[in-house]
C-alpha cells in the first residue's frame, strides 16, 4: 500500500520534494512544531523516502494549524504544509478513518465558540 | 458604489459586531455592501490539495454570482477572504481544477476567475483612500494605543492574497493612524493564534493564544484589532493572561471613529 499512498499523496499535494534543500525554515517557523513527531521538514524527507506508514499513523498530522507560515517561508518554494494535508486526507478519505464525527461536535462546543471553527474542524478531519 | 458582499456564515451568528459595523460605516463613507443572494459557506478553511474539488464550488458559487452582477466581491472575515481568494486563482490559473470545477458548475459561460476580491481593508485603502478615511471621521480616537492582529489568513500565502507585505504589513497600521489612534507594533502580530485547533487541541490553542496576546500587552496596547471572528474567540476564550487587553473587531473601532456606533 505504501506505494500506491505515496504517488496518491505526491499527487493530491502537488508538491516537488526533491526541490527541498533540507533547510529547516518550515520546522523553525511552525508554530506547532513542539507539538509534533514528524515535524515539516520531516514530511519531506519521509514522502520522499517513502516512509509513508509512519506519517499516516501519527498524530503529527492533525497538529498543522493551517497558517501557512511553512509555505510562505520556504525558500525552495516546497510547502510542506501540502503534504501534511496530503497525508492526512490519504487517511481520513478512507471508510470509517474520520478524526472527527458530527457527533463528537457538540460535546466540543462553548457558548462563544464561531461556526468558523466548526466548519473548519469539519473540513480538516472529515470526509 | 455598490460592490457585491459575501458575510459568511459566522457574521450571521456569533460575529454579528463585524457584519454590522462593516455596513454602517459603508454608508458613512459612500460605498453600499450588496450581500449575494443565497451564498453558502466557504468552508473556512482553503483546502490546499489540487483533488479538493467539491468542498471549493460554493466559494466559486459566489465568485460567479459577483462576476454576474459586473461588480468586486467584498469579503470581512479573514477565512472567507483567504477561501475566496484562493479559490479565484485555482479557477485563474489551474486549467486541471478549473476544468473540474466548471464541469458540476454548468454555467452558461465559464468561469475563469474574473471576480476581483477585495477585503474590506483594501477597499478603505484603494477605493475610499486612507486619508478620505482621516476626512470623514468625526471622533478621533487620540491617544488610543491599538494593536492590530493580521494573524495568518490576511496575508498568505502572500503570492495569492496579494494584499500586503506578508512578513511586514502596514495597512492595518494606516488604518489605525487613520483613526487618530497610535498603532502598536509587537512581535505576534502576524503569527498564528492556533484558532484553527481550538476544538481538536484546546491546550495548544491556550498556548498559541496566550503568546499572541502577552506580545501585544508588552508593548502596551490599549485594545487589539482584528477581522477574523476565530482569531477574536480563540484570543479571549483561551489566551491565559495577566493583562486584560481587549480585542475588537477593526469594524467596531471604524464605526465609533466615524461616530456611526451608535
Amino acid at each position: 500500500m505504501s506505494d500506491f499512498d505515496r504517488e496518491q499523496i505526491l499527487r493530491t499535494s502537488g508538491v516537488d520534494v526533491l526541490k527541498c534543500m533540507r533547510c529547516g525554515k518550515c520546522s523553525a517557523t511552525c508554530p506547532s512544531y513542539d507539538e509534533m513527531e514528524y515535524h515539516p521538514h520531516e514530511f519531506v524527507y519521509m514522502v520522499e523516502k517513502g516512509q509513508i506508514d509512519k506519517l499516516m499513523a501519527s498524530k503529527s498530522i492533525y497538529k498543522c494549524l493551517s497558517c501557512f507560515a511553512c509555505i510562505e517561508r520556504c525558500p525552495r518554494g516546497v510547502e510542506p504544509a501540502r503534504l501534511v494535508e496530503a497525508v492526512r486526507l490519504q487517511v481520513i478519505r478512507q471508510q470509517g478513518k474520520n478524526h472527527l464525527r458530527a457527533d463528537d461536535i457538540p460535546a466540543l462546543l462553548d457558548d462563544d465558540m464561531p461556526q468558523q471553527a466548526i466548519v473548519t474542524a469539519l473540513r480538516k478531519y472529515s470526509k | 458604489m455598490i460592490f457585491s458582499y459575501y458575510p459568511g456564515c459566522t457574521l450571521k451568528n456569533k460575529a454579528q459586531d463585524l457584519d454590522r459595523y462593516a455596513r454602517l460605516s459603508a454608508e458613512a463613507l459612500g460605498f453600499t455592501l450588496e450581500e449575494l443572494d443565497e451564498w453558502q459557506c466557504c468552508g473556512g478553511a482553503y483546502s490546499m490539495a489540487k483533488d479538493e474539488i467539491a468542498s471549493k464550488l460554493s466559494s466559486v458559487r459566489a465568485l460567479n454570482s459577483a462576476k454576474a452582477q459586473g461588480r468586486d466581491l467584498v469579503t470581512l472575515c479573514s477565512a472567507c477572504h483567504n477561501v475566496l481568494k484562493q479559490a479565484n486563482a485555482d479557477m485563474a490559473g489551474d486549467a486541471e481544477f478549473s476544468l473540474h470545477a466548471n464541469n458540476y458548475m454548468q454555467l452558461d459561460e465559464p468561469y475563469h476567475g474574473e471576480t476581483k476580491v477585495l477585503h474590506y481593508l483594501e477597499v478603505l485603502r484603494d477605493v475610499v483612500g486612507f486619508d478620505a478615511l482621516k476626512a470623514a471621521v468625526k471622533n478621533p480616537l487620540t491617544g488610543k494605543k491599538v494593536a492590530s492582529y493580521y494573524g495568518c489568513l490576511l496575508l498568505r500565502p502572500g503570492k495569492v492574497m496579494q494584499m500586503d507585505n506578508p512578513e511586514n504589513p502596514q495597512i492595518m497600521e494606516d488604518f489605525i493612524r487613520a483613526l487618530g489612534a497610535t498603532p502598536v507594533l509587537y512581535p505576534y502580530r502576524n503569527e498564528c493564534c492556533g484558532g484553527y485547533i481550538a476544538m481538536e487541541d484546546p491546550a495548544l490553542a491556550q498556548k498559541k493564544s496566550t503568546a499572541v496576546m502577552e506580545s501585544a500587552a508588552d508593548m502596551q496596547a490599549d485594545c487589539m484589532v482584528t477581522a477574523c471572528p476565530l482569531c477574536l474567540y480563540n484570543l479571549q476564550k483561551n489566551a491565559v493572561t495577566n493583562s486584560q487587553v481587549p480585542v475588537l473587531y477593526f469594524t467596531e473601532l471604524l464605526a465609533e471613529a466615524l461616530g456611526v456606533k451608535g
